[in-house]
This record gives C-alpha cells, structure tokens and sequence, in this order.
C-alpha cells in the first residue's frame, strides 16, 4: 500500500513520461538533476543520429530510484550509488556516466577565487558552527597573508535533498570526526547551522548577495557564476583548486574494477579534487522489456563512444576509458526473462 | 460577490425548490439536469476532500505509528538518523502567518477604507485596480524579489540598526540576534504580509461598499466623524465579510510555498526565537525534501507534515465560524 501511494504520487508527478514500451523508439530514464543539462544534450544529439528519442526527467535522484524500483522507467539515474547489497536486494545494476565536483565558495570583500585556503576539518567545524568568525586562528593559519575579514561567517547549505549535498556531507564524514558523529552523510542532513537554499541557483544566489558568506555549489555554477571558489588541501597534503583535470585525477585513484560503489571524495592522489564524485544509471539486472533495455544501453554506448565533447562543453568530466571498459563489461550481465544475455 | 465566499452555501442549498417556485413545463428538463449536475459537484468535492485526508493518514502511517502524537512537539528533523518531528515546521508556519496577519490586517484595512470613504472619485478606480493585480502576481516573483533586494536591506538598514540598539538587552536582544542575513521568520513574515494585502483589502473594499449609504448618511447626520461611522457603523454591518476576508489571507499566508521557501532560510533547529533566525515552515520543508526522500519514514514524516497543515487549516477556519457565531449572539446587545 505505501508503495503503491508512493508510485501514484511519483506518477502524478511525472504525467508527462509515456508509457514505456508502446513504442520500441523509445527510451524513458528519470532522476538525478545534476546530470540532466548533459543527459538531455546526449538524448538531442542521438535523436539526430538514429531516430531514437530519449526521454528524461530530472524528478531528483530519491525520485528516480523509485520509479525504477517501480520500473516504470527503462533506466533511473542518481547522483549517490547504490551499496552493492542494495542494489542486489533490487535486482538493479549501476555504471557511472559523468563526473563532476562540488566547489566550496566565499563572498568575502577582497578574496578572489582560490585566494582562500581550507581543510576538511576547519570546512567541517564552519558548517558545525564551532567556527563563526572569519579571523579565528584555524582559519588564519592556513592563510597566512590573506586579510581576513572580523566578520560573522554566513553559512549557507542546500535545503533540498540533493546529491551534491550527498558528496559535501561524505567528505566532511570522512574529513572531520564530529562531523561524522553529529550530522553523518545523505541527501539531507540534519544541519547544525546555516540558511538552506533551493537548488544551487539558490545557494549561489544566496552567496553572491551575503557579504561574508560560504556555500557549495557544483562546479558548473560557480564557474558560471565566477564565483570565488576555495582551494581545498586533499589526501596528499598539497592544496588544490577545482578544475576538469583535477576531478579526473580524483576518478583515476579510485578502484572500479571491483564495484562500481565509488563516492570520489577525499581520494589519494597528487592533484585529485577532494569533492568529487560521479553520477550513476541504474537498471534491472533481469529486464522484463530486453528490447527497451537494448536501446537503453545502446544510447549510453553511443554517449561513451562519441558524447565526450559534449560533455566537456558543458563542463562535466567524461569517464576515463579504463571505467568504460569496466561498465561495457557490466551490461553484458543483463539478461532477458529466459537468462540470455541482451547485449552481446 | 466575495461576501458569499465567507458563508460558503453549497450550491445544492442554493437551487430553486420546486415548491417555492412556479414550475414551467418548458423549463423543467433544464432545472433536473441543472440541479444533477450542481449536486455532483458538491459531492464531489465532498468525496475529494474526504479521499485527500484518506491518502494523508496512509501515507503518513508508518511515522503516526512511530513517532505517535509526540511528532507535533519533537523539534528534531534528521534524515540520517531517522528520528523526524515537526515543532520546528509548524512553529514556523504559524509564526510567519501571525507576522503576515499583524502588518496585513490594519494596512488592508486602512486601504479600504481610504478607497471607500476619503479617496477622490477619480483615485478610486485607478487605486482598486492596481490592488485587484496585485494579487495576480505569482508568488514566486515575490519570492525572488524578497530574497535579492528586500533581504539584503532588511538586514543592513533593520537588523543591523535593531542589533547595535538592543543588542545586549536581555528579552529584546534575543530577538534580534543572528547572523545579519536578512532571511528568516521576520522576512517570511513580511512577504507573505505584503501577497496577501491584496486579498483581504479586496474584500474589505468591497464589503465596505456595499454599506447602505443611507445608514452612513444617517450617522454623519447626526454629526458622526468619519472615523465614528467607520468604526461604529460600517465595521459592525460588514463583520462578516471582513472576518472572511482575513480569513481568505490567513488561509493564503499558511498554505503559501514558492515565496516562503525562497525567504525564511529553510533550518531545521530551534535554538533561538530571533525574529531574524532562519526557520522553516510546514509547506517549504515538503517542497524541498519530498523529491529526495527516501521511502520510509522520512517520506512518511513529509505526509506527517502535510496532513498537520490540513488540521491546522481546518482548526483555523472553525474558529473563524465560531468567532462569526458569537459575534452574532452578541447583536443588538450594544446599542
């Protein structure tokens, strides 16, 4: 019963999806909002190239996850991954598409864009409150030479559920252990401090018109936005700034071969981003529908073969080739009612 | 017409019974099917009401069975450790409102009545018109509007002010602390104070003229102040309406989304009464968390939430009928 409500509430919401599987020529996925500007670039530009329509709402990743557990989609998308026993109690597999990373950044008089220095740890105390001034000696330490302000520190945070808030929370849990004590890692989270906006057009709003604020935002909109961004020390002790070279240095040290459960965040490596983290398909192991699974995959196929560009003109990273040789190897698990493999 | 709003007839009520009316042979087939179709409609709206509170109380369930009745007053909201109440929420739904209601009801008030009894003739349409589009804004333009320009100016020409003043006074001070961010209950309050001026100054106008002039002319005639008429004759003949028109508002303020999401800051903790602390109300929390949620009991806690709004809603327009009622028996005792 809860279920079903859940289902006809997802459904009313999402009145516009088709019906999947009146017609073969298309594809219906629904999640994640974070990736939808490139998934909606890919589905026009494959439109073009074969005819097939791909068709995909940006509903949320908890959205997403559920109507594929309800399968009235052909692929959910989400931007935290499944635990591996998760996805096998679903029957549900999971390949990541794009990679992007989350930027903290500052509205202070006089710091411009990686200026500012931080640490996991004094990033986590900020958001616990225990920092709230700009001059206080743990910031000052790490900045030596930078005029920081006598200020109260304005801390803004998502107040929407969102997988960027999912990797912002997993780095601190991993960085400071408070942190991890008092608040832990999700979507949302039960936040200490801070004024919530919506979406990251509200964080940015919010952090462009408070003096002496910090907020985190994805990557996209603080470059967008030319936002003064923070430059963060990583597992290595250097200290980095947010760049596509440096998020592909964060997806290079994590170990796919095994699981596909990577949160990219706080990896080793010299240059490696330490808010990184990649966006995920889920789909059914065992598809009732092996002919939408097909053109399912086929266009996820043809995203790796020829989307790069795509996805680099819109700023998110591309998965390294060795991880899209990892996930072709995954969809060949798939298989039909009967056992037979869909994709050869 | 706004004053049939406040006594609300069902449309069966309002049919002609055959008794009372002459039947005419040409038009009794128009008058079955008229009075068939305006009987479905009440009762659908009967059946409609009765199935959204269904679904509420079984969406809701698993967190009413879990959290029980000590939801209303848990101030904690952790997705992480599952442990979900709404004090925090509801506190901040009923307070934003009263804020709305204290500015909304006088400025409404003094509007209609400058439009009623002291506007010149040629203000009166041009002023009446630009109130009724007022209330055609979208909500999210106000939203958008208080969080980029009144926020920031609240907070450096109000907040700023009132802290450098009070700042160290015991009561008072705890009132005005916070970061100066311009963005919580007092700014939420303002918003949706200035979207529902049109509402219930639309209302007031409109019930204020329907006061029969010679009753007013009566008044001055015996050397009544304009005030005296106002207060004396005119409020007491249109309670009624007024009443609802505040009603109208206050129905708005607590079930408005869009404007007070972008304004009161959206934080889940109570630790402070400040007028200037971010907050969050009922409608706000379901709006930014009911996509991510995850089924369970933070989905279930959501529904929670809604399902107290509707209580509240039907608590408030009951009292405003009980209120309507008294003020009724009171007739003619003060003479």
């Amino acid at each position: 019963m809860k279920v079903s409500l859940a289902n006809a509430l997802v459904a009313a919401v999402v009145v516009a999806s088709p019906v999947s599987g009146a017609l073969a020529q298309e594809v219906t996925g629904a999640g994640a909002s974070f990736p939808a500007p490139i998934y909606a670039k890919w589905a026009d530009a494959y439109n073009k190239a074969t005819g097939v329509r791909v068709n995909y709402q940006s509903v949320g990743s908890g959205a997403g996850l559920r109507q594929i557990r309800g399968k009235t989609v052909d692929f959910g998308a989400s931007d935290a991954p499944l635990k591996d026993e998760e996805l096998a109690a679903d029957g549900l597999m999971q390949f990541p598409t794009v990679i992007g990373g989350v930027v903290p950044v500052v509205n202070l008089k006089g710091i411009e864009a990686g200026k500012l220095k931080l640490t996991g740890q004094v990033l986590g105390d900020i958001y616990l409150g225990k920092i709230t001034s700009w001059n206080d000696p743990a910031i000052a330490s790490l900045n030596s030479g930078v005029a920081l302000p006598d200020a109260k520190i304005a801390v803004v945070r998502r107040a929407d559920g969102s997988g960027t808030s999912f990797l912002f929370t997993n780095y601190l849990s991993k960085t400071n252990a408070e942190w991890k004590e008092k608040v832990g890692e999700g979507t949302a989270v039960n936040w200490p401090t801070g004024a919530g906006g919506k979406g990251n057009e509200g964080v940015s709003a919010f952090v462009q018109r408070l003096p002496n604020s910090i907020g985190y935002v994805e990557y996209v909109y603080a470059k967008q936005n030319k936002m003064a961004y923070v430059m963060m020390r990583n597992q290595s002790g250097g200290f980095v700034a947010p760049s596509d070279a440096n998020f592909k240095a964060a997806a290079a040290g994590a170990d796919w071969s095994k699981t596909f459960y990577q949160v990219l965040t706080d990896q080793a490596g010299k240059d490696a981003w330490p808010i990184t983290g990649a966006t995920f398909i889920m789909m059914h192991v065992k598809q009732d529908k092996p002919a939408q699974a097909a053109a399912a995959v086929k266009f996820f196929e043809w995203a790796y073969t020829s989307g790069d560009q795509m996805a680099d003109e819109l700023d998110y990273v591309p998965m390294p080739d060795a991880v899209k040789k990892a996930v072709r190897a995954q969809w060949r698990r798939m298989t039909d009612a009967s056992g037979k493999a869909i994709i050869q | 017409m706004t004053a049939t709003m406040t006594t609300s007839t069902i449309p069966s009520d309002a049919m002609p019974s055959p008794q009372q009316v002459p039947r005419r042979q040409s038009g009794h087939i128009g008058d079955l099917v008229f009075a068939g179709v305006a009987r479905l409609a009440a009762v659908v709206t009967l059946v409609l009401l009765f199935a959204i509170i269904v679904s509420l109380v079984v969406g809701a369930w698993p967190s009413i069975r879990h959290f029980g009745l000590a939801f209303v007053w848990t101030p904690d909201w952790d997705p992480v450790q599952q442990k979900f109440g709404g004090l925090v929420m509801i506190y901040g739904t009923l307070m934003t409102s009263l804020i709305a209601l204290l500015i909304a009801v006088p400025v409404s008030f003094g509007i209609a009545l400058f439009l009623t009894e002291l506007s010149p003739r040629w203000l009166k349409r041009p002023l009446g018109t630009a109130i009724e589009l007022l209330a055609a804004v979208p909500s999210i333009v106000y939203g958008m509007w208080g969080l980029l320009i009144f926020a920031p100016i609240l907070a450096e020409f109000v907040q700023q002010p009132l802290q450098a003043v009070f700042g160290t006074t015991p009561i008072l001070g705890q009132l005005f602390s916070g970061a100066p961010v311009g963005i919580g209950i007092l700014s939420a309050g303002i918003i949706l104070a200035i979207m529902i001026i049109p509402f219930i100054a639309a209302v007031m106008r409109d019930v204020f003229e329907v006061t029969p002039a010679m009753l007013k002319e009566s008044a001055y005639g015996v050397g009544a102040t304009t005030w005296e008429v106002v207060w004396k004759v005119v409020l007491p003949y249109t309670k009624t309406g007024v009443i609802g028109g505040v009603m109208l508002g206050l129905g708005r303020a607590l079930g408005e989304t869009m404007a007070v999401t972008f304004v009161i800051g959206n934080f889940n903790q109570l630790n402070s009464l400040s007028l200037f602390e971010a907050a969050n109300s009922i409608t706000s929390a379901l709006a930014n968390e009911f996509a991510e949620a995850n089924p369970g009991l933070h989905e279930a806690s959501l529904i929670y939430l809604g399902l107290l709004l509707f209580f509240i809603t039907f608590v408030v327009l009951a009292f405003s009928k009980l209120l309507l009622l008294r003020l009724q028996r009171n007739e003619g005792k003060r003479t």
